[in-house]
């Protein structure tokens, strides 16, 4: 009359609970432990301000005009910058999809920027594009110009620092899912009559459009946390003093902590939005397989 | 339809790193022909496809329909139609969008296109599925889906790469059925790449058999079946036996056997020099004087298939009607005009 009772292990696996868990555990404690914690410490320091309310030093933020403009200088620097590394990793990657002699060297070439770190960018950016630099001697000698043109040490200087150093990961992401797309596809398309045009907007930028979003997200995210090149070459107290700094600034030049983490709060909800409407809107999109039938 | 009288490839060659893929193909397609370019993988049917499509330049040689040379259009240009092989549906557009792509790429209008589209969905019986994307269909559906695309433009040419080999056997030979009655309802014309010999001679009107990139043999289904040119296409063919000996008189000496057997010679056989003696397990009777022992027996239905040794060592694939087992001493024959003699050295 009882009915065999299936052994516990059985019931919790049917739940997917089994000893493979245990491979979650390293990154969770990462996870809780420089993030998770960090991140509750710092909201409730930014709830405990020296002075005023629980939310005082929030409103000191959006109260002062030279805090709360932080927020649109950001954007306004890693909105376009971020834009523009994906819109010019695409025809380079659509290009390079596929194989061909020296492809490796060239990928080498479009990567090495990645290693290079802020520093050395910006030093090079005030060697070449500076006032005495190459670029503005170049400019100067052939007589273009009569007097140099100012790329950095302002906003230009802080968004080729961010296009220099965020290209070359937008160009592997992007290449990497242009890869995962079947290339009979596109051949289909052709001998459907359809010219290069047609096939690249009707066929291969569809099928991409949800990658181009997560690249976009994920340089949006390096860009706008833009720290030391908006120091080295920018203008770090008019237009390139970006959200970032005025945090700095909190911290160690005035060490208000709390408005501090309010800023750096502030900071990561304004991404947070940011990344929601583009991941909203990539939801409107096909993001199914991208292969054409069975393999 | 672009109306056309034939499709003429002329000496068509296409090389990779020196190694030619496929080597100075001629054919003429007369309209409404279903072609079969047949091969062991690797042999360049593919290639051919490819070249024909124009989704491979030529290395040479020219195709023309009729008078206006084809090879220096791009894929697009060319009015074809291709069925591939993965099918390659655009995955991020419903069936009806799948299908209405190349009118849409002419220019066809929209209310001509919507009733187009409308007739080749339901020509491949898939109306209740015009809206599902590729994903929610079955392989079989998708094939469908693939060929209907591919016909909705009213191609001059009909390209097809090993359309069938991702289905099962079932459905594989539903499908056959399928495109073949495709081809007669809308008078395509057809060019169709399979590895199956029995799908090719089952669905094409002349066989291309190719080999390393060369045409080994052009004929009716019937011509390759029964008098393949070589012993490569006579391989292909289901010729499982060849059995290399050498030419005494009017027989054949196998070699390392005491066995003569007479046949048909194919090509110029001169006495004494080496030949492949070859003839299908189906053609080998067990009403004969060889005696032999069966070694395997595989049960096809209402055939057996059966391996035998003789007793010098020959070992020969046989098929019958009969019951045998493992053990069981039969006695071959070879009729004469079922046993082709070529030569050895011919590739």
């Amino acid at each position: 009359m009882s009915t065999a009772t299936v052994a516990l292990r059985h019931r919790l696996a049917e739940r997917g609970v089994d000893t493979q868990m245990l491979l979650l555990v390293p990154a969770t404690v990462f996870v809780v432990a420089l993030f998770i914690y960090p991140f509750g410490y710092g909201l409730a320091v930014s709830l405990q301000p020296r002075e005023g309310g629980m939310l005082a030093a929030y409103q000191g933020f959006f109260s002062d005009a030279y805090q709360r403009d932080t927020i649109m200088t950001t954007l306004w620097i890693a909105l376009p910058a971020a834009l523009l590394n994906v819109a010019a990793s695409v025809p380079i990657a659509y290009r390079m999809r596929g194989r061909f002699r020296g492809k490796r060297l060239l990928t080498t070439v479009l990567v090495v920027p990645i290693t290079l770190g802020t520093v050395l960018t910006a030093e090079g950016l005030l060697n070449f594009l500076g006032p005495a630099g190459w670029f503005n001697r170049f400019l100067l000698t052939t007589g273009l110009t009569d007097a140099p043109i100012r790329l950095t040490n302002n906003y230009w200087g802080v968004f080729f620092s961010l296009v220099i150093t965020g290209f070359p990961f937008a160009f592997l992401l992007v290449l990497s899912y242009l890869s995962g797309i079947d290339p009979s596809l596109e051949r289909a398309a052709a001998t459907l009559g359809a010219g290069w045009r047609q096939r690249f907007f009707r066929i291969t930028l569809p099928l991409l459009a949800p990658g181009l979003a997560t690249t976009f997200c994920l340089t949006f995210v390096l860009a706008f946390s833009v720290f030391p090149s908006a120091i080295l070459v920018g203008d770090p107290s008019g237009s390139t003093r970006v959200i970032s700094i005025a945090a700095y600034e909190a911290a160690y030049v005035r060490y208000d902590y709390a408005a501090a983490s309010a800023a750096a709060i502030i900071m990561g909800v304004v991404e947070l939005i940011v990344i929601a409407i583009v991941l909203g809107l990539r939801g409107l999109l096909y993001t199914g397989s991208t292969a054409g039938g069975k393999g | 339809m672009t109306r056309f009288e034939r499709l003429r490839l002329d000496g068509v060659t296409r090389r990779f790193g020196g190694v030619d893929a496929l080597a100075g193909l001629s054919l003429e397609i007369r309209r409404g022909e279903f072609i079969a370019l047949l091969g062991p993988s690797g042999c360049g049917k593919s290639t051919a496809l490819n070249c024909l499509a124009g989704l491979l330049p030529l290395s040479s040689g020219s195709i023309w329909r009729d008078d206006t040379r084809l090879d220096t259009l791009p894929p697009e240009k060319r009015g074809f139609g291709m069925v591939f092989q993965n099918y390659a549906l655009f995955p991020h557009m419903s069936v009806q969008k799948n299908v209405s792509f190349g009118l849409q790429m002419r220019g066809v209008p929209r209310a001509e296109a919507r009733r187009r589209t409308a007739d080749a969905i339901r020509l491949v019986h898939l109306e209740e599925h015009a809206r599902k994307l590729p994903g929610q269909l079955s392989g079989g559906q998708q094939q469908r889906v693939a060929i209907a695309r591919a016909v909705v433009v009213e191609p001059s040419l009909v390209l097809m790469d090993e359309p069938l080999s991702n289905l099962d056997a079932k459905l594989r030979l539903e499908m056959r059925t399928e495109i073949r009655r495709l081809h007669q309802a809308l008078g395509l014309t057809t060019v169709y790449v399979t590895h199956d010999q029995e799908e090719a001679l089952s669905l094409a009107d002349r066989l291309v058999v190719l080999r390393d990139g060369r045409v080994q043999q052009i004929g009716s289904p019937e011509e390759v079946h029964t008098r393949p040119v070589n012993r490569h296409v006579a391989d292909f063919m289901g010729y499982r036996n060849l059995l290399p000996g050498s030419a005494d008189g009017a027989y054949t000496k196998i070699n390392n056997t005491g066995v003569r057997v007479k046949g048909t010679p194919i090509g110029s056989v001169s006495d004494g020099s080496p030949v492949v003696a070859a003839i299908r397990p189906e053609d080998v009777s067990l009403t004969g004087d060889l005696e032999a022992t069966v070694e395997v027996a595989e049960y096809q239905g209402r055939e057996i298939a059966a391996e035998v040794r003789t007793d010098d060592g020959l070992v020969l694939h046989v098929r019958t009607g009969q019951r045998h087992a493992p053990g069981d001493k039969v006695r071959l024959g070879f009729p004469p005009d079922r046993l082709l003699i070529f030569p050895a050295d011919a590739s």
